[in-house]
């Protein structure tokens, strides 16, 4: 493992906060965009990036992050054009631990061996799919843990006691909490049943930090959820950000950069 | 080989699976608990079948094609009349099925996807039936060309909500009642209506389609003297008709099989909807099988004449039927589909769908080269009334 994932979590850890992961869609509004924000998201506080992979049909995603998928298609993104950025943004310095996010068609087509060798290559830490569950995926995971990447798997609050069993034996850096029923997108409140859900979690999960997203949009969420979990997914709320930025002609780095300070506000405990 | 196909569940061969997020993985086992369930129970076949038969009109008849046969001077063409059924496609048959599993399973709620609006019709009527709430989706662009379908699912109490992401057609409605599902299964159940999708969905839908082969076979031994037909012929989107129709003919050796493709406007990709040959194998929607993609793995738009075939993958089951070469694929032009879609009007009475008209073209193409003793049943899985108005106004209204 390159072991980032790991010494963010520590570092995390010794601060007595939680871990901040703030997903950004690759090529939203375009690759030299996502280039420069990696790195700026790290300085802004994110200590973790979810890069997500456009795919033309991202079944897991609400609204916000469709939008951003067809605008990152219709600008060339898609897996190659992901892993292009990262290598990049690897070569200019940055050490922000970047897991990839998205759909595992892109994979297939890419071939499943050659995504491996070609993501640890371009300097990623850690792999998620959102379509490829423990059933269909712990092959892939174990492929990936032997040749040093994450595979970071989903849990979600129907998962029952064998489920997340499996899950953790095949997830590496950390486990990916989903708060709530539903797809992708901001909320306004954190869903009551969260601390006995992530309790629930931490006990199976034992050293593996858990960290909870879906729905976590404002510096308050990021305070409760940093309470119960090691580590804080904001995605949607960024992504819109981003959007709004670009549609009012503002530079869309300062923009979100602003938002992860603020989020980041919340993390102690 | 990949990393992905060795073993799991619900599997055809290589293809098929549960690639889902997982938050569905409970409703999907839920269901699958369900359906099983349900098969051993004879009180369930029984109330299906009594459905079946008072309320959606089976069996339906196999009708020899009189005319269209002479015409042709080759094969005997018989048709299985799934137009005749109540609201005027087989989709009737998933649809009930999988209304009265709603029920069994405590559900209120039911969502379904909709290409040409056959199904959402079907499920519509399903839920009117037996008093579920209804919520339909439907690709923007096949709410305007299947503007007669919007308002009969309007009429039947369901709600349908225009999908205006992506490609704004059938793929899109999929992608809409999947998320809707994720957030929504406490409630609700998503009447998926092809044998596509996760595990159960490819066989359980299957299973609920194979009653019209089972018919063929029954009905055949009395209506053809050599008691078998030798050729079958339908048209595939997902699949459900032609899995429904040759399925329970697997253990014939003797008996052919072609499904039937949209071959759109031209191989251009984006300008049909082929996909064995120009798809590769892959995962949409929740199921490993062929699918139309670009080198980088994004699914490719689709397009054909027929809203029901404008689908980029097809059922797993077909994937592995296919590459067993247990079936042969072939495709249809939109150009010969809309020539059968007017010769089987003219020459048998019966206007078919679209879709259907695909499967009647590929059988104008073979019948006089089978020869005499060939016996042809294709699949008319719908009728046309649907199409009527947009047939109309592409040959420039009534002139």
């Amino acid at each position: 493992m390159s072991g980032r994932l790991e010494r963010a979590f520590e570092r995390a850890r010794a601060e007595n906060r939680a871990c901040l992961i703030i997903f950004v869609e690759a090529s939203d509004p375009d690759s030299e965009t996502t280039a420069r924000m990696i790195p700026a998201l790290g300085e802004a506080g994110a200590d973790i990036v979810e890069l997500g992979v456009p795919f033309s049909d991202p079944i897991a995603d609400g609204p916000v992050i469709q939008r951003a998928s067809e605008r990152a298609l219709l600008q060339g993104g898609g897996l190659r054009p992901s892993l292009s950025i990262l290598k990049k943004v690897r070569s200019e310095g940055c050490e922000v631990p970047v897991v990839l996010f998205g759909y595992v068609n892109p994979v297939l087509a890419m071939g499943e061996d050659a995504f491996i060798s070609e993501a640890r290559e371009a300097g990623a830490d850690g792999v998620l799919f959102t379509d490829l569950p423990p059933e269909e995926g712990a092959g892939l995971c174990r492929g990936l843990i032997r040749e040093g990447l994450a595979p970071v798997n989903l849990l979600a609050p129907t998962s029952t006691e064998a489920r997340i069993q499996k899950a953790v034996s095949i997830t590496r850096g950390f486990l990916y909490l989903v708060s709530r029923p539903g797809v992708t997108g901001e909320r306004k409140d954190l869903p009551a049943e969260l601390p006995d859900l992530v309790a629930r979690v931490k006990k199976v999960a034992g050293r593996l930090p858990v960290a909870v997203g879906f729905g976590i949009a404002t510096p308050e969420h990021v305070r409760q959820a940093a309470r119960l979990a090691d580590g804080v997914v904001v995605g949607s709320v960024v992504v819109r950000c981003c959007e709004e930025a670009v549609l009012s002609g503002k530079d869309p780095v300062s923009e979100v950069t602003r938002l992860v300070r603020s989020l980041a506000g919340g993390l102690a405990r | 080989m990949s990393r992905l196909v060795k073993g799991g569940r619900g599997r055809f061969g290589p293809y098929g699976g549960q690639f889902v997020p997982e938050t569905l993985m409970a409703p999907i086992d839920e269901l699958l608990a369900a359906y099983r369930a349900a098969r051993k129970d004879p009180s369930f076949k029984k109330e299906l079948d009594g459905l079946l038969a008072s309320f959606a009109g089976r069996p339906t008849p196999l009708t020899f094609a009189g005319r269209l046969t002479g015409m042709l001077g080759g094969a005997r063409i018989y048709l299985k009349r799934e137009d005749l059924l109540h609201t005027g496609a087989h989709k009737i048959n998933n649809a009930l099925g999988q209304a009265l599993l709603t029920k069994r399973m405590g559900k209120t709620r039911v969502i379904a996807e909709t290409g040409a609006g056959q199904h959402g019709v079907a499920t519509a009527t399903a839920c009117a039936l037996l008093g579920l709430e209804c919520v339909v989706y439907m690709g923007a662009v096949d709410v305007e060309r299947q503007a007669l379908n919007v308002y009969r699912m309007r009429l039947l109490g369901a709600r349908v909500v225009p999908v205006d992401s992506g490609s704004r057609t059938l793929k899109d409605a999929i992608n809409a009642a999947m998320r809707d599902w994720v957030g929504s299964y406490e409630d609700t159940h998503y009447i998926l209506g092809s044998v596509l999708g996760p595990h159960p969905f490819p066989t359980m839908v299957r299973d609920f389609h194979a009653v019209i082969g089972k018919e063929v076979i029954r009905q055949s031994r009395k209506l053809m003297p050599e008691g078998r037909p030798t050729h079958l012929i339908a048209c595939v989107g997902g699949g459900s008709n032609a899995i429904g129709l040759f399925w329970p003919f697997l253990r014939f050796a003797d008996v052919k099989m072609t499904g039937v493709e949209a071959g759109g406007r031209s191989m251009e990709p984006g300008q049909h909807a082929v996909r064995f040959g120009p798809g590769r194998p892959g995962v949409l929607h929740g199921t490993r099988t062929y699918v139309l993609q670009d080198e980088g793995g994004q699914i490719l738009p689709t397009h054909s004449v027929s809203a029901g075939l404008d689908y980029p993958a097809v059922g797993p089951e077909h994937a592995w039927l296919k590459e067993t070469g247990r079936c042969e694929y072939a495709s249809v032009s939109d150009a010969e589909a809309l020539e059968a879609f007017h010769r089987l009007s003219e020459l048998e009475g019966i206007i078919p769908a679209l879709e259907t008209a695909h499967a009647v073209a590929f059988a104008l193409r073979v019948a006089k080269g089978l020869g005499k003793e060939a016996r042809i049943v294709v699949n008319l899985s719908g009728r046309g009334d649907k199409d009527v108005p947009s047939v109309m106004a592409m040959e420039g209204g009534l002139g």
